[in-house]
């Protein structure tokens, strides 16, 4: 694997590329196809990526397996707080409208912080997953 | 008609690719073979105006539910499956009969594509028409994932939060643990 | 009866698919072949969901100028995070798999069997 140019070279190119659609994929996902589970899956395969091209160490130097499962449950957190915030603005769980003065503010912010959640969650997971699985090949 | 055409002759490639899958006995084949699958399906769902699954059955069956087949495939070391040569007859009758009476519980079904079918018109219809209002988000995949189905979504996420835990305490070599004060536990 | 037909070959197909997902399963021994199965029958169910959102002349649910027909969002919605949760559950059986083949040191099901019989 570590003599292999042309698969190096082209990753070097795809994987930034992969990255920013991702982002595209997440945070433009309410006016154009796509949301958090897409964008966490396409995030991950960037890495994966990665770590197929480079070899699993330099991967996981660039993310750690602590920072995955913090950055997992992390998004779980942000979805079901954002349940709880709402609680407090004296709605019920899960209602966004009230997060701001008009409804729809309120559900557009609400929806963006949740898929933010779920991308998180989806592309740690994934990405933890496969490590996993890996470091048992190589072990 | 043209997008018929088109899924019938995605979903006849598709039923190749599983017969293929069923009767390969090389397991990195079949591992290939199902990312193909995967991509086909992908495909059909774009026929079937479902561009946000389509996007995730790409990434997900063709990148990452392949690269794991193959990563489990490396970690058992068995790279070829048990060749039996009689054919199950207890499985082929039971799918036989679960086949039979699923195509025969089609028989009410709406034709495809017809929008007149109970699917459409009864709460869908309500996300239609009043998704954009409720949420000011235009893609109403998103509005009904994130805001009409929160609740939905949170026990998704939680689920797959669960299944990353668990491959994690079935994989992690465990490690010695430490408690102040105790020598060693063994 | 050919609009039958028409309107209702798509249901048929996904559903030879699906039992072929199901034969697999159930017939082969080998372990990883089993998950195999279990992914394609999963597709087949997806796939049946998602063509009874479709309606002849929609596109996808996202409202834009110009257009009035859309296909139907919630099957769409409810087989997207299927597919996630699916993988995240096969990873899980793999993850099964693999430690089986360190208990038994082999993943064929009449193998294990006989195993267990013999303890």
């Amino acid at each position: 694997m570590r003599d292999n140019l042309i698969l190096r070279v082209t990753a070097r190119i795809l994987i930034p590329i992969i990255i920013l659609f991702a982002l595209y994929v997440q945070f433009h996902g309410d006016y154009s196809p796509g949301g958090g589970f897409q964008a966490g899956v396409i995030f991950s395969s960037a890495i994966l990526l990665y770590a197929l091209a480079f070899g699993l160490d330099t991967a996981a130097k660039v993310v750690p397996n602590q920072a995955l499962i913090a950055t997992a449950s992390l998004g779980v957190l942000l979805y079901a707080g954002t349940g709880v915030v709402s609680l407090f603005f004296g709605g019920e769980f899960l209602n966004y409208s009230l997060l701001a003065d008009e409804p729809t503010t309120g559900q557009h912010i609400g929806i963006i912080i949740i898929e933010l959640g779920v991308g998180l969650t989806v592309a740690a997971i994934m990405l933890l997953i496969f490590f996993t699985f890996a470091r048992r090949i190589l072990n | 008609m043209i997008s018929l055409v088109i899924d019938i002759v995605l979903l006849l490639f598709l039923l190749i690719m599983a017969i293929f899958i069923l009767r390969v006995h090389q397991l990195l084949a079949v591992a290939m073979l199902f990312g193909l699958y995967s991509l086909l399906v992908a495909g059909l769902f774009m026929v079937l105006d479902a561009p946000d699954v389509a996007f995730t059955e790409a990434a997900v069956g063709t990148g990452i539910a392949t690269v794991l087949m193959l990563a489990t495939i490396a970690c058992t070391k068995v790279s070829q499956e048990k060749i039996q040569r009689k054919v199950a007859k207890t499985p082929l009758f039971i799918c036989l009969v679960v086949g039979g009476l699923l195509m025969y519980g089609t028989h009410n079904i709406a034709d495809l594509g017809d929008p007149e079918a109970p699917p459409h018109t009864q709460v869908a219809k309500r996300y239609i028409e009043d998704g954009q209002k409720d949420t000011g988000v235009p893609n109403l995949v998103t509005a009904v994932l994130a805001s009409y189905r929160g609740f939905d979504t949170l026990g998704e996420v939680t689920v797959v939060f669960t299944a990353g835990i668990g491959v994690l305490l079935l994989l992690v070599r465990p490690q010695k643990i430490r408690i102040k004060g105790v020598k060693s536990a063994r | 009866m050919t609009d039958y037909i028409l309107g209702h070959i798509n249901y048929w197909i996904i559903i030879i698919l699906m039992m072929v997902g199901l034969y697999t399963m159930m017939s082969k021994p080998n372990l990883i072949k089993k998950m195999a199965g279990l992914s394609v029958f999963q597709t087949g169910v997806i796939l049946l969901y998602i063509s009874f959102g479709k309606v002849t002349g929609g596109t996808a649910p996202i409202v834009a100028e110009g257009f009035d027909t859309y296909s139907n969002p919630l099957p769409q919605v409810l087989m997207l995070t299927a597919i996630v949760v699916g993988v995240a559950t096969t990873a899980l059986g793999f993850a099964l798999i693999v430690r089986i083949q360190e208990a038994y040191g082999s993943i064929e099901e009449d193998e294990l069997e006989k195993m267990d019989d013999e303890t």
